[in-house]
């Protein structure tokens, strides 16, 4: 029988995200997956180097929406250590708790769209509402529900105060027993352990071999997390366990996001707690930095996220340069569709928490031509390890 | 032409990211849950360009989505609408120059209605489509 190719994408209902997904199937069974990118790429990289150093901090939030204030620590945290700048105590605390209300939130979008994917409506809602406490949370610490625009070159721009933090804890303790009763839903619902169970595996030493990050790899039992590896802002002073589940399918991911929530819903108790007082930023706003090179990494959401800044003195980036941690989880995660049915494409594509706008910032696409090019899978992962 | 009444009680929308950060493409997905509770407007995601009455056009709208954005515009049958939702699917936003992008959706389709913010409340995606159904009775883009 020959082989059908069904297109997937870019415009679906299941994801918000333009990604194509060039399914080869045999019947019901996935033979091939290829991916298709580059309806999302906006060529940050190069915008980055036409703006200074502070109006680059709303450019790269703008990379990516969800994870926006991981990308803004990214960046300010490189810069800083290009230009020796001291972030005060109370700035790095604050820092890390925006990431953690942010991670709440993007863990719980994901569980809410995976149920939906699977065709669970009713739980996708009830996650969606309860997640929307999340936002307003945010919106209360930084001004704006999604894009944050929370940080400043050397600190950040509003402070928590008693009545916020009392209202931040109240809300935490709602969305935890929530939350508390939505992984029982996932271990123990009939369907959905059906669905995601056993379906696309990835194994402890392919997780390894492929470079998977984040969620998706501590998913395949793999003990990795830049919070607690190289600690950044405040992590090495909150403690926090990091999660890792052995069976490398969906619902290890999915199960993985869970207790991370309620790990962040800890952390951020923790913070409240234990703010120190000071400062939150410079008295003068910084705007030359020094010639310098920079990494910087964090652990966003979905995984490690890693900035590399260049300067050559000034008041603009020589480059930046950005390598998210979706970009290795959807081009590498092609493994996992090997012999999965028809079905389970988008529960995959979806377990692995794609960020098409985080991915598209590094890919090369053929503009010459005008036309998607499609390679192999071999030269789609040798043109990852190329970090084209 | 047929009678725009019968989109006005019950738009049903296709979300198209045409290369938007996700930030008002999580608002868009908000705006359809029930804490916003859309369908009080009879506003339902499609989950087809041919059942679609109103396209979400979020994002800057990259080359390669600027083809597909205009493909499925075609494909959906009139009468039909395009709201634009977000500060890059007006101008382009903060990635407006970008050698990759073509500065906003009314550059490849016909824009109705212009939903500004980065990114909007879902409150506002919401107040900007019913505001279009309340225009409705002036005719649409045949």
């Amino acid at each position: 029988m020959s082989l059908i190719e069904i297109p997937v994408g870019p415009q679906h209902p299941a994801l918000h995200e333009p990604i194509m997904l060039r399914v080869k199937a045999d019947g019901e069974r996935v033979v091939d997956v290829q991916v298709v990118t580059g309806y999302n790429h906006r060529g940050a990289e190069k915008l980055g180097e036409r703006n200074t150093w502070s109006k680059n901090v709303f450019l790269y939030s703008r990379v990516c929406g969800i994870c926006n204030t991981v990308h803004a620590q990214t960046y300010t945290q490189g810069v800083e250590a290009i230009g020796n700048v001291e972030v005060p105590p109370r700035a790095q605390y604050l820092r890390t708790l925006i990431m953690e209300l942010e991670r709440i939130h993007s863990h719980m979008l994901i569980s809410a769209v995976m149920a939906e994917i699977v065709g669970f409506d009713s739980l996708f809602m009830l996650i969606m509402r309860d997640r929307e406490p999340v936002m307003m949370l945010k919106e209360l610490v930084t001004g704006n529900r999604v894009l944050s625009d929370y940080y400043t070159l050397g600190g950040v721009r509003r402070d928590v105060d008693e009545v916020k933090k009392d209202k931040i804890l109240k809300v935490l303790e709602s969305v935890e027993g929530r939350m508390k009763y939505y992984k029982k839903v996932f271990e123990e619902d009939f369907t959905l352990s059906r669905r995601l169970g056993g379906v696309g595996v990835v194994r402890h030493d392919e997780a390894v071999r492929y470079s998977l990050v984040g969620p998706t790899l501590r998913g395949s039992g793999v003990k990795s997390d830049v919070r607690a590896d190289d600690p950044y802002a405040a992590y090495g002073e909150i403690p926090f366990n990091v999660i890792t589940y052995d069976g490398g399918d969906s619902l290890s991911r999915m199960l993985v996001r869970f207790d991370e929530t309620l790990e962040s819903i800890e952390m951020v108790r923790y913070i409240l707690n234990h703010l120190p007082q000071g400062p939150i930023a410079p008295k003068t706003p910084i705007r030359i930095i020094p010639a310098g090179e920079a990494f910087s990494r964090v652990e966003a959401p979905r995984g490690e996220l890693f900035y590399h800044i260049v300067s050559k003195g000034g008041d603009k980036p020589y480059r930046v340069k950005v390598r998210t941690p979706s970009f290795h989880n959807i081009i590498n995660g092609v493994i996992a569709y090997r012999e999965a049915n028809i079905a389970d494409v988008p529960v995959i594509l979806a377990s692995v928490d794609p960020c098409i706008s985080c991915t598209e910032r590094v890919l090369v696409i053929d503009e010459r031509s005008g036309k998607a090019r499609s390679l192999r899978l071999k030269d789609l992962s040798r043109g990852l390890l190329d970090g084209s | 032409m047929v009678s725009t009444k019968v989109v006005k009680y019950s738009p049903w929308l296709l979300h198209f990211n045409t290369g938007a950060c996700n930030g008002c493409d999580i608002e868009v997905l908000a705006a359809l849950t029930p804490y916003y509770d859309p369908e009080r407007f009879g506003v339902k995601l499609a989950p087809n360009p041919r059942h679609a009455d109103v396209m979400v056009v979020t994002g800057a709208v990259t080359k390669k989505a600027g083809e597909r954005l205009n493909r499925l515009y075609e494909q959906m049958p009139s009468p039909k609408f395009v709201v634009a939702v977000g500060a890059c699917a007006i101008s382009g936003g903060v990635f407006s120059g970008s050698y990759s992008v073509l500065n906003g959706a009314n550059k490849v389709v016909p824009v109705s209605m212009y939903v500004p913010g980065c990114p909007p409340r879902p409150e506002a995606i919401l107040y900007g489509i019913v505001k279009l159904l309340s225009k409705l009775d002036g005719g649409g883009n045949e």
